[in-house]
């Protein structure tokens, strides 16, 4: 029973995790229907860049913080002008490729200045934040990763409710023409969207590092873990990124626990096919998928 | 009396008249010739001139060619896309390898039951299309990807996991094929055959369905092809392409492990496809041959910067430029060219042709 509880635990603060990283790569395909195949390089480019600013700059931790948001958000901003928006229109394997190209690029960039080793940040987090229920312990990392996500979900469904931009952005993803012809602008929408997902990441590459310190390797393979996650989930619902992440987790945990601990990297893309034969719109997306 | 054909040259307009004129593949004799001349050149006079590093090369660059044709039907004719064609070229090195070791036959043998094998487990992750497409369907190969690699290292009774399988070394009637030469003619006829074989696919009845269900997969329906299985057709054909090439690939190396089967070569591949040109078997070959010199410069490069005093004195590696530099050259084909080399060959070509009066 302590077992099935401590893996229960360690596989909700994986999934936690995953659906973090996860959302950022379903705010870009919301909006643009881009599938990121870069996403797991953002991460690690946040990662590092917040390490750079705390080791290196020698700055205190919010602001390196702050920071390192403002240049994700610049970073996603670049991305999509440079790299995106030529290719509006085209076809899909150009998209993907071009996002595989980039995730190239960024790792190699990232190996010529950091290299592949391990790095940490100094500890920050208080130890009040760690939780303790009778024998299970959840450390700070965890308590904290777990307010951000419940903090971002909160400020981004506001967002896409209530704020202007947001309802812009609901807009064009559902339908570009539509929402072009009643004013939108859509360039801008997208160039805002790319924006903000970069920053996502950034922050869920921080809150990796933070747990599992930052490497390149590790960050961008999280980067595939992304693809069950948002599947099980639905494409499209940032909401369903947080629930399949934590199913996920809680499957590979539970797999690694009790099955074998080899079967518990290839169990969630085992899933993945399954639903997408089932069920290919996942638990929350939008219904729409046309068979074939 | 026989009649003499006279060589033909281009004509100064669009004169066909039939469909069977469309289908030609070669517009001219003259084209004709100059491939005859090419190919006299590589089999007769290449493998004697060059030295066996470049040979190697070359033989590296025919096997990546065969599996890039195969990826180029798929992808650039029938319009799915496969994140998983390294999976299945490591499906076809181990089906080879099996076969070769275990039942000990001969690679004549092996080679096309690697093929022919890699085409039944292509069928099987190409199921999905029946349901999905576009941005799904990647995504459903990308998990092809991940479980074939996770089943040829688990499978430690059949594969041998991590240890790896050593080859024999080909036979045929007492006739050893050792060495760079040999290995030459094996890789360069098989080439040359399965060029033939996809240029030819592409004109039949089965090519034009998959040319149309790319193209609009509903009104291919609706003139009554059975996409499914024209699609199953497909990945089967591009998966016995990527078996082909990768049991000449383990012969060619004698021993393989599973670590180059993954992620990375699946999207070097689509990078040759997209580089060479999709929809265009020449492309095909163009892209591999651009891709795999561009992994040997750049492997040379870096070890010689590495070599240069101050950046070892600095402690760089330079290694990670080769992955920077892929991407770039992915990311500006895509944004300069997306229609790759067969397209800047074209325009040569055609430069030359109307020169002086290009427009």
């Amino acid at each position: 029973m302590e077992f099935f509880l401590q893996l229960l635990v360690n596989g909700i603060c994986v999934g936690l995790l995953y659906g973090i990283s996860a959302m950022g790569f379903v705010m870009i395909f919301k909006s643009s229907s881009v599938l990121n195949f870069a996403h797991g390089e953002l991460l690690a480019l946040g990662a590092f860049f917040f390490l750079a600013l705390v080791t290196w700059a020698k700055l205190p931790i919010s602001v390196a913080f702050i920071l390192t948001l403002i240049g994700c958000f610049l970073l996603g901003f670049l991305i999509e002008r440079f790299f995106l928006r030529p290719l509006i229109g085209e076809k899909l394997i150009f998209v993907i490729m071009l996002t595989v190209g980039l995730a190239s690029m960024f790792k190699g960039l990232i190996l010529l200045i950091w290299g592949g080793n391990l790095y940490t940040y100094p500890e920050f987090l208080p130890d009040a934040m760690g939780l303790k229920f009778g024998s299970i312990y959840i450390a700070p990392v965890y308590s904290a990763t777990l307010m951000i996500s419940v903090i971002f979900l909160v400020l981004f469904g506001l967002f896409f409710k209530k704020s202007a931009q947001g309802i812009y952005m609901r807009s064009v993803a559902d339908n570009q023409r539509a929402a072009l012809s009643l004013g939108v602008n859509v360039r801008r929408v997208l160039a805002l969207s790319w924006a903000i997902a970069a920053l996502v990441a950034c922050m869920s590459g921080i809150v990796l590092g933070i747990i599992n310190g930052v490497n390149v390797h590790d960050l961008s393979s999280i980067g595939m873990k992304v693809f069950p996650v948002v599947i099980l989930g639905g494409l499209d619902s940032i909401g369903g990124a947080i629930i399949g992440g934590i199913i996920i987790g809680l499957l590979e945990t539970f797999t690694g626990g009790y099955l074998s601990p080899s079967l518990r990297d290839v169990v969630p893309y085992v899933v993945l096919v399954f639903i997408l034969m089932v069920k290919p719109y996942g638990l929350f997306g939008l219904v729409e998928i046309e068979r074939v | 009396m026989k009649i003499k054909r006279k060589l033909s040259f281009h004509p100064c307009g669009n004169y066909r008249e039939t469909y069977k004129q469309e289908l030609n593949i070669f517009e001219t004799d003259f084209g004709r010739v100059c491939l005859g001349v090419f190919l006299a050149l590589l089999f007769f006079v290449a493998p004697f001139v060059l030295n066996p590093y470049m040979l190697y090369i070359l033989n590296i660059i025919g096997i990546t060619a065969i599996a890039a044709i195969g990826l180029n039907i798929l992808i650039g004719y029938t319009g799915q896309i496969s994140l998983g064609h390294g999976a299945f070229f490591g499906v076809g090195a181990y089906a080879a390898a099996i076969l070769a070791t275990r039942l000990g036959v001969g690679f004549y043998v092996a080679i096309p039951a690697a093929g022919v094998i890699t085409a039944l487990v292509g069928m099987i992750f190409g199921i999905p299309s029946g349901r999905l497409k576009g941005l799904y369907l990647t995504i459903a190969t990308l998990a092809g990807q991940f479980i074939i690699e996770y089943v040829l290292i688990q499978w430690d009774s059949l594969t041998k996991g991590t240890m790896g399988i050593t080859l024999p070394p080909p036979q045929i009637l007492g006739w050893q094929v050792s060495g760079d030469k040999a290995f030459f003619y094996l890789i360069f006829v098989s080439l040359v055959l399965m060029t033939w074989f996809a240029v030819n696919i592409i004109r039949t009845k089965y090519g034009r369905a998959f040319i149309a269900i790319r193209d609009n997969d509903r009104a291919a329906e609706g003139m009554g092809i059975p996409i499914f299985k024209y699609k199953l057709l497909s990945f089967g054909i591009s998966s016995f392409y990527a078996g082909f090439a990768g049991a000449l690939w383990a012969y060619y190396m004698v021993s393989i492990t599973t670590e180059p089967f993954n992620l990375g070569l699946s999207v070097e591949y689509i990078a040759m496809v997209i580089i060479g040109g999709m929809g265009n078997i020449p492309g095909a070959i163009f892209g591999a041959t651009f891709i795999t010199l561009l992994n040997e410069f750049l492997r040379y490069f870096t070890g010689t910067l590495m070599n240069i005093g101050f950046i070892t004195s600095l402690g760089l590696n330079m290694a990670p430029l080769k992955e920077f530099v892929f991407g770039l050259t992915i990311v500006l084909f895509i944004l300069l060219e997306p229609k790759g080399l067969a397209e800047i060959w074209r325009i040569i070509r055609s430069s030359f042709r109307l020169w002086p009066f290009s427009y």
